[in-house]
């Protein structure tokens, strides 16, 4: 499904975020990408949908190497990943409908599918009777459920967040882990980099951690780990 | 066969969503779009106004150096073939567009009538001519006239070649500076108006880079992004460009009434309200459009690397 092969990433000011990683994700699996700030937790997350484009090593999704692809094929690439983002990264000016509208203009879907493909995600998500309101209009948690549900509503592959629960206080947190695992358990693949502690202790799922631009550990029901010494397990 | 229609069938839909979404975008951000419409507006109407100067000054330009000719005077003694010889020297040669036979008599008339109530005075002479007869010779190009005569003073018989020499070649060099220096302010002014009008344009849609960074991340492919883009800032040149148009129409007919008599007694005439007045607004409508479409996509262009 996802798969990384020595990859190795220097931005242009000098940083090096990624320093060699490996890494196989199946597909359905359920995954926690953890670490300190600045650790290479983003990048790793960023270079899956194209938004960095790694200086060393290749990376295979679905299949498709990403290392060939060319500038103007990413947006089909993206089309198969669904992305949820800290900060939600809404259309202000749109409504919620829109919003999740939008994901499906874009592949020219027709008005009669778009429309029963929203209002089931919608549903699913829990925002069927706010579709009208705009995104100022709604709480956090909602917000944050609408970015999921534009994420999936074209029925990707695999499903990446970045700190979803970044911006939220934690009993919304737990809302939309909810969301999170029930489109796991439909067999869609979620790659999750996140901060919350509690999250990851308490819904165990496979936890890859990331320090210095590695992986240093790689467990299938892990831990978040790292208030106890760090006791670095090699990789898989 | 049915996968090409629906295919275009939804090309189709797309782009009506397309137009669709240009249109809504220019309400969405309503106050940004009349700064842009307005920073169109002002420069064509300067560019409007620098056109219809430039094309007058040609024009009348132009006729002023229609007037041009060359006299060619010919010996007294030469005879019907001599003339005739002459003439066909004269329209041999290169660059001569027009050869004229004016007869003594009628050469006289035309002196008397040049000056008017002194010619008066000249009128005894009828009788005993002293002007030979000439040809007027008109060149393609006005200002071929002074090569032009050069060449009709090597002519055989030739008496005499009269062309205003010293006048005519101030004349092109006022016509070919006024032309030139309106060229200049023209092209400048375009370029004043793109730059203006894009800056406008990109200030509006840095406000949306956001928006757009959003759309990359969902999968829209640039052509996707760029489309309402490219209908929006169409629409900000033509809507643009109406007032400027509309004025000018009315200005021009109200200056081409108010000058046009006072002119004619120089023999000078203003371009005619129609169809100058359709090119004008064809060509400003073009311009907004192409300057709107430009600078919008060249906007555009910046935010589509995610």
């Amino acid at each position: 499904m996802i798969e990384m092969i020595d990859v190795w990433k220097t931005y242009p000011n000098g940083v090096m975020a990624l320093n060699g990683i490996d890494v196989h994700i199946e597909k359905g699996e359920f995954v926690y990408v953890v670490g300190p700030s600045g650790a290479g937790k983003s990048t790793f997350i960023k270079c899956m949908y194209r938004q960095e484009k790694p200086t060393k090593g290749n990376i295979i999704i679905n299949g498709k190497s990403l290392t060939k692809l060319k500038e103007r094929r990413i947006p089909y690439l993206r089309r198969q990943i669904g992305i949820v983002f800290q900060d939600f990264k809404l259309l202000p000016k749109l409504t919620v409908y829109e919003n999740v509208a939008f994901a499906l203009e874009v592949i020219e879907e027709s008005p009669k599918v778009i429309r029963k493909l929203v209002m089931e995600t919608l549903e699913l998500v829990g925002l069927k009777n706010k579709a009208r309101f705009l995104p100022d209009e709604l709480s956090g948690g909602e917000q944050q459920r609408v970015s999921i549900a534009r994420s999936i509503v074209n029925k990707p592959h695999v499903v990446i967040a970045d700190e979803p629960t970044g911006n939220l206080d934690p009993e919304t947190a737990w809302g939309i882990m909810e969301v999170l695992e029930e489109i796991s358990n439909r067999g869609t693949t979620v790659v999750m980099a996140t901060h919350n502690k509690e999250i990851v202790n308490t819904i165990k799922r496979r936890v890859i951690a990331i320090d210095g631009g590695r992986i240093v550990r790689d467990e299938k029901r892990g831990v978040y780990g790292y208030e106890e010494t760090p006791d670095p397990v090699s990789p898989r | 066969m049915r996968k090409g229609v629906f295919t275009g069938m939804r090309k189709l839909r797309t782009l009506s969503r397309h137009v669709k979404e240009g249109f809504k975008s220019l309400g969405r951000n309503g106050w940004m779009s009349f700064a842009s419409i307005s920073a169109v507006t002002v420069t064509l109407l300067l560019v409007g106004v620098f056109l219809l100067l430039l094309l007058n000054i040609n024009a009348i330009a132009s006729q002023i150096e229609d007037d041009v000719e060359i006299r060619v005077y010919l010996d007294k003694t030469t005879d019907e073939n001599g003339q005739q010889q002459i003439e066909k020297e004269l329209t041999g040669i290169d660059r001569v567009s027009d050869v004229r036979f004016v007869p003594k008599d009628e050469g006289l008339k035309e002196l008397i009538d040049s000056l008017g109530d002194e010619g008066e005075v000249f009128a005894s002479l009828e009788n005993e001519n002293p002007l030979p007869d000439a040809f007027a010779v008109k060149t393609v190009k006005p200002q071929d006239t002074p090569v032009v005569a050069k060449k009709i003073e090597g002519i055989d018989n030739v008496n005499k070649v009269e062309y205003g020499k010293g006048t005519v070649e101030k004349l092109f060099k006022v016509t070919d500076t006024s032309r030139n220096v309106g060229l200049i302010l023209i092209v400048g002014l375009l370029f004043t108006a793109m730059f203006l009008i894009a800056n406008t344009i990109k200030i509006t849609i840095v406000s949306r880079g956001k928006e757009i960074e959003i759309m990359k991340l969902v999968g829209a492919t640039n052509g996707f992004i760029r489309w309402p883009f490219f209908v929006e800032g169409f629409l900000l040149g033509v809507l643009g460009s109406l007032v400027p148009i509309g004025l000018l129409i009315l200005a021009y007919q109200f200056i081409y009434e108010a000058v046009s008599v006072d002119l004619k007694t120089v023999f000078i005439q203003l371009l005619p309200v129609y169809p100058l007045m359709f090119q004008l607004a064809g060509l400003l409508v073009v311009i907004g459009a192409f300057i709107g479409v430009w600078g919008s996509l060249t906007s555009v262009r910046k935010f589509l690397k995610v």
